[in-house]
């Protein structure tokens, strides 16, 4: 019985952090085109309506789906059959499944049970996201190969190689987050940003690592393929490696890309943010550092937690839209001098400065 | 059993993904004429499709990117570690930098990473 009960409680986390991605990454198909209609002092998307209801454009992200499904789904005559479908399912999958490792919350305690509030519980929850994030470059890669077309190769290949110049980058800046805190996985580097520096300001890794923040949030956006590193797609040059996909194969593209969006977004509030941490919130409640307190609800602080790591992911999210709408786009000799003469070495210094102040000051022990 | 969850996170989005491919297999129209099958070249007739070629510089950066890559796989359990091994695990991570840097100098001044 017990064991039934264990595996719904597993099921009921994995579903809700699939619905969340899910949900956040159909709600960015709207996001962006409001937020960049706001930016630009225009209406934007407002037209698709229910019975004359419009809500503000909401049901744009419907009208999209309903579309892509009823396109024309063909395939080029010199496609690789095969690789042809596989390359948008892989994209979308591992979008989907790197999420899956990232906390939300801390443990919910309920009739006697201790539920982990992070769909996959690991030790090396940060090896698993960076595994996941680097296998969505196959689907890239094999659709640009795979679509028979000279516009599509010359995007994947592009793709391919920002995505791992990219990929060092990321992986040599978080490394001073991983000294500060002294773990590979993701739930005990939030719970470490929970401690406080000088007895009152939360040690988020944004406060410790500020150089690390930039560099991994930078090689973020490169690593999402977005602008101002859309160089694989460039629609004025190449159109990109899904030039021939149509219908819901080019939507699961569009997609992923929303995905790796929240995934980028997902990874900095984790470790730079406090992921669901909210400052002096303790399982019993607020302790103020003035000295007031104030007692919680278990309940009540599971749902602050919950609702304080959704808050930063958005506004994650607005951030890396407000520079999407803000810069143009690089140039693709300039993007991958960025992440090889520029990202790279300040990571590896920013090891060196980490591992320095680390020793001098012997922070949080 | 701890781990299940995982699978359970494959299961779900292999069926959203799935299901992404498979409906409009069932639902949307098909109206191939030999014209739409051609690859998009802007209007003109390809020459030649480069299936399988490619520029050498792509295969260089892969080739940077692995061995850089390798390297940075030593740091992780360093990194990790770090708080225990204090001054001594500093310094041998100051050499072991170095030499990375050295060889990261000599591609840099070979031109390796130049996109002309």
């Amino acid at each position: 019985m017990t064991a039934i009960a264990d595996l719904g409680i597993a099921f009921g986390r994995v579903a809700f952090v699939m619905l969340f991605i899910l949900n956040m990454g159909g709600l960015l198909t709207w996001v962006e085109r409001k937020q960049s209609a706001i930016m630009q002092d225009r209406i934007g998307a407002n037209r698709a309506s229910i019975f004359g209801f419009r809500l503000l454009g909401l049901f744009h992200p419907l009208a999209d789906a309903i579309k892509m499904l009823t396109k024309e789904d063909f395939m080029p005559a010199r496609a690789d059959r095969f690789l042809f479908q596989l390359a948008p399912f892989v994209s979308v999958f591992f979008g989907l499944v790197a999420f899956a490792a990232i906390p939300f919350g801390d443990t919910l305690r309920l009739a006697g049970r201790e539920i982990p509030l992070q769909a996959v519980t690991l030790d090396v929850g940060v090896l698993y996201v960076f595994a996941m994030l680097s296998l969505s470059i196959y689907g890239v890669m094999m659709a640009g190969w795979a679509s028979g077309s000279n516009f599509a190769i010359l995007g994947g290949q592009r793709a391919a190689a920002l995505m791992i110049s990219a990929e060092i980058a990321i992986g040599a800046s978080i490394m001073g987050v991983i000294m500060w805190y002294g773990s590979l996985s993701l739930q005990t580097i939030v719970r470490g940003q929970g401690d406080l520096l000088l007895g009152w300001i939360p040690a988020w890794g944004i406060l410790v690592q500020p150089l690390g923040f930039l560099l991994f949030v930078t090689a973020g956006i490169a690593a999402t393929r977005r602008i101002p590193f859309d160089t694989p797609e460039s629609e004025s040059e190449i159109i990109g490696y899904f030039v021939e996909y149509s219908g819901m194969k080019f939507g699961m593209f569009a997609m992923a890309d929303f995905l790796e969006t929240v995934v980028i977004a997902g990874l900095t509030t984790t470790l730079f943010l406090g992921g669901w941490q909210v400052p002096w919130l303790y399982a019993e409640g607020f302790r103020f550092p003035w000295g007031a307190e104030l007692a919680l609800p278990h309940l009540l602080v599971v749902l602050l937690q919950v609702g304080a790591f959704t808050v930063k992911v958005s506004l994650m999210i607005f951030v890396m839209m407000l520079v999407r709408w803000t810069l143009p786009r690089f140039r693709y000799d300039q993007a991958m001098r960025l992440g090889w003469l520029g990202l790279f070495p300040l990571s590896v210094l920013n090891i060196v400065l980490t591992g320095a102040v680390l020793l001098l000051v012997g922070g949080p022990a | 059993m701890e781990h299940v969850t995982i699978l359970m996170a494959f299961a779900f989005a292999a069926v959203v993904a799935g299901a992404m491919l498979v409906v409009p297999s069932l639902i949307a129209p098909r109206r191939l004429t030999p014209v739409k099958a051609q690859p998009f070249e802007s209007g003109k007739d390809p020459i030649e499709i480069t299936q399988g070629r490619l520029a050498v510089k792509f295969s260089t950066v892969a080739i940077f990117f692995i061995l850089i890559d390798i390297e940075l796989l030593f740091i992780w359990p360093w990194a990790m570690l770090y708080r225990k091994l204090g001054w001594f695990g500093f310094a041998e991570m100051l050499v072991f930098l170095g030499i990375l840097m050295l060889g990261f100098l000599y591609i840099w001044q070979k031109g390796g990473l130049e996109w002309e």
